[in-house]
């Protein structure tokens, strides 16, 4: 089945580009696709201006790209450092865990991002809200130094305050450098931190808008109905 | 903390650090559902009182050595079990998994035939044999997706197949090689005891106290020394106390080996679950299987290697369990051996449901399966009060589990 056709999608360094749609639309296709999750039939990725190709997770998170999911894709089971190296522990050459270095770095890195309301690295993620649970998930991200992040409906379990927690991660994560992607359904959201706005309609990209050259009403217009009209399109 | 850390950060770390506090945490943890070894520690005192009560012979010296020897086969069994589960799959096979595995060291050994090896080689080819299986099932159940309860429940069947079709009308095969006959039967001298027990200790200490200079070095919250020493001095004393009463056991003093291979076998469990990242990626898959996927680890493999670690440790214990009959008859493997060893797992705090419990803990279920079996053996009732009451141990530990989990799901929100 083909969820996508020629879409053209870009982010840059520094900046928080919106991701936005409707339902099926193909914003978390494409999102997997980039992460490797899903392979691609046709098309071209650049890195960094360079062509790479992309065969699954690992290829990714070797470029520099991580994904936050929607379902966040935390274990439960275990706590905030084992959940920040998943899949990439510090181990010795015997494939011993180096556990001091790993609790060391997670704790600069969420202090890093001003995240001080979860109490021990050593809780089980089971046991954090729903916040905390999203702030671990993108500082996962930051921990591995990478340059693009893409964040799939980061705010879309969560109560106003804890919003406003991982709208203010989300700042910073661009301020630091990060080319940031940020799907969401919430326009409200997305014209607080975004910097441009790509909509995509029925697995097509629709248009590119500036946040500060448009508004809600004309994006809400492009997710519904497509463009109005080309040349009042930023590219 | 480094020298340069605030002053109350200090004072928060070394607060974090003190006894009460780590008790009042430990409370908190209780009540939000992780009690850790508390239940099955509590289960086995009750469970040795009782039996204490009702016959005298139960706390005496040859009786833990029996004890020791005739649970050794469910515990080694019941450690794979552990792997099993904690990736939230089952195995069904390993029952006669170990039965054949039996037959596989029997006949590896057969006096007079062309394929009569050295008995540690019959050993090696046992296990391999175990591992083999292990690694087919897990290889369907990881590439084509079948769910485990079929797969193992199809090796279950060829196996048993296996052993009626290898024993024939021989029915029996019997083991004279004296090193495979040792494994279950031979007996450490005294000072050979107490020489075990004491490396148990030191190798016990540099642990945790390893852990603990390496994290007061690091400047990360280390847990109270007094603790730390407290426990050392705790499981390493257990030790000791085993050595000595096994050591006072007649007529045969001192502490049987089966008891230092299982016992190796857990410890060697538990560092492999807790402390490589074969360990922590098992703990992954078995909590979230997609995000494991999707951190890049290769779920598969994962599964593969765990049906294989669990047809290796069925095959271990089948051989112990031949090794003590000095022989395998067409009996193997069968009986309440398949869910004796999953039920030690679960008592031992495993859980069903993926992700949850400790390598140890098939340690202290088959010392409880062990207990009832052998208690109720002393005191003279019948298979069917044995059969009856494990199964209610059993509904406790798996009610207990799903309450708990419950709890803890709860304790998050």
């Amino acid at each position: 089945m083909q969820a996508l056709r020629s879409v053209d999608f870009e982010v840059r360094d520094g900046e928080v580009m919106a991701l936005v749609g409707d339902n099926g639309a193909g914003k978390s296709t494409l999102i997997k696709c980039v992460a490797g999750i899903y392979s691609i039939d046709d098309g071209q990725i650049f890195f960094e201006g360079e062509p790479v190709t992309i065969h699954g997770p690992k290829d990714a998170a070797k470029l520099g790209i991580e994904v936050v999911y929607q379902d966040l894709a935390l274990c439960d089971n275990l706590d905030v450092v084992q959940n920040m190296y998943l899949g990439r522990e510090t181990h010795d050459p015997l494939f011993r865990l180096r556990e001091a270095p790993m609790e060391q770095k997670t704790a600069e890195t969420l202090k890093s991002l001003s995240v001080t309301t979860i109490r021990s690295v050593r809780q089980p993620v089971a046991t954090l809200s729903g916040g905390q649970r999203q702030s671990v998930a993108v500082a996962r991200a930051v921990l591995w130094n990478n340059r693009v992040v893409f964040l799939d409906e980061p705010t879309a379990a969560l109560g106003v305050a804890q919003t406003r927690q991982v709208l203010d991660l989300v700042k910073r994560l661009a301020d630091q450098g990060l080319a940031v992607v940020l799907v969401s359904h919430n326009l409200v959201d997305v014209f607080e931190v975004a910097t441009r706005i790509t909509v995509l309609r029925l697995g097509r990209n629709v248009a590119v808008y500036e946040k500060d050259k448009t508004n809600q009403q004309e994006v809400v217009e492009a997710i519904t109905f497509g463009a109005p009209a080309p040349e009042e399109v930023v590219a | 903390m480094s020298s340069a850390a605030p002053a109350e950060v200090q004072a928060a770390a070394e607060d974090q650090d003190s006894i009460a506090a780590i008790l009042r945490a430990r409370w908190t943890a209780i009540r939000s559902g992780d009690v850790g070894s508390l239940p099955v520690i509590i289960g086995i005192i009750a469970i040795g009182l009782f039996f204490n009560s009702k016959s005298s012979i139960f706390f005496s010296a040859v009786n833990f050595q029996n004890l020791i020897q005739q649970m050794a086969g469910v515990t080694v069994i019941a450690i794979g079990v552990v792997f099993v589960l904690l990736i939230g799959e089952i195995d069904l096979s390993i029952g006669f998994v170990s039965g054949l595995a039996g037959v596989a060291v029997a006949y590896f050994q057969e006096a007079g035939t062309g394929h009569q090896y050295p008995g540690l080689i019959a050993l090696a080819l046992a296990i391999l044999t175990g591992a083999v299986i292990g690694l087919i099932q897990g290889s369907v159940i990881a590439f084509i997706g079948v769910p485990s309860f079929v797969v193992t429940l199809a090796g279950l069947l060829v196996c048993q197949g296996l052993i009626l079709q290898i024993l024939g009308t021989q029915g029996v095969i019997g083991i004279q090689d004296k090193q495979i006959n040792d494994i279950a039967n031979y007996v450490l001298t005294k000072n050979t005891g107490w020489i075990v027990a004491i490396v148990f200790l030191v190798i016990l200490a540099a642990a945790d106290f390893g852990s603990y200079f390496s994290r007061l070095r690091a400047g990360l919250p280390t847990g109270n020394l007094l603790l730390t020493a407290v426990r050392v001095v705790f499981f390493g004393g257990l030790a000791f106390a085993a050595v000595y009463v096994c050591n006072q056991a007649k007529p045969r003093p001192g502490v049987p080996l089966v008891g230092l291979i299982f016992v190796f076998l857990v410890v060697l469990g538990a560092y492999v679950a807790s402390r490589t990242t074969f360990g922590r990626h098992v703990y992954a898959v078995g909590g979230n299987a997609e995000a494991a996927r999707r951190a890049g680890i290769n779920v598969k493999l994962i599964r593969i290697l765990v049906f294989m670690i669990s047809g290796a440790m069925a095959a271990m214990g089948g051989v112990i369990l031949a090794s003590r009959l000095n022989g395998i008859d067409l009996t193997a493997g069968g009986s309440t051996l398949l869910l004796d060893s999953i039920s030690a797992a679960v008592i031992g705090g495993v859980s069903l449901f993926g992700g949850r419990g400790r390598v140890t803990g098939a340690l202290f279920g088959g010392l409880i399966i062990g207990m009832v079996a052998n208690g109720i053996d002393l005191v003279g009732y019948s298979d069917a009060i044995k059969l009856i009451s494990t199964g209610f141990i059993l509904l406790a530990a798996v009610t207990l589990d799903t309450v708990l989990r419950r709890r803890q799901a709860a304790a998050g929100r």
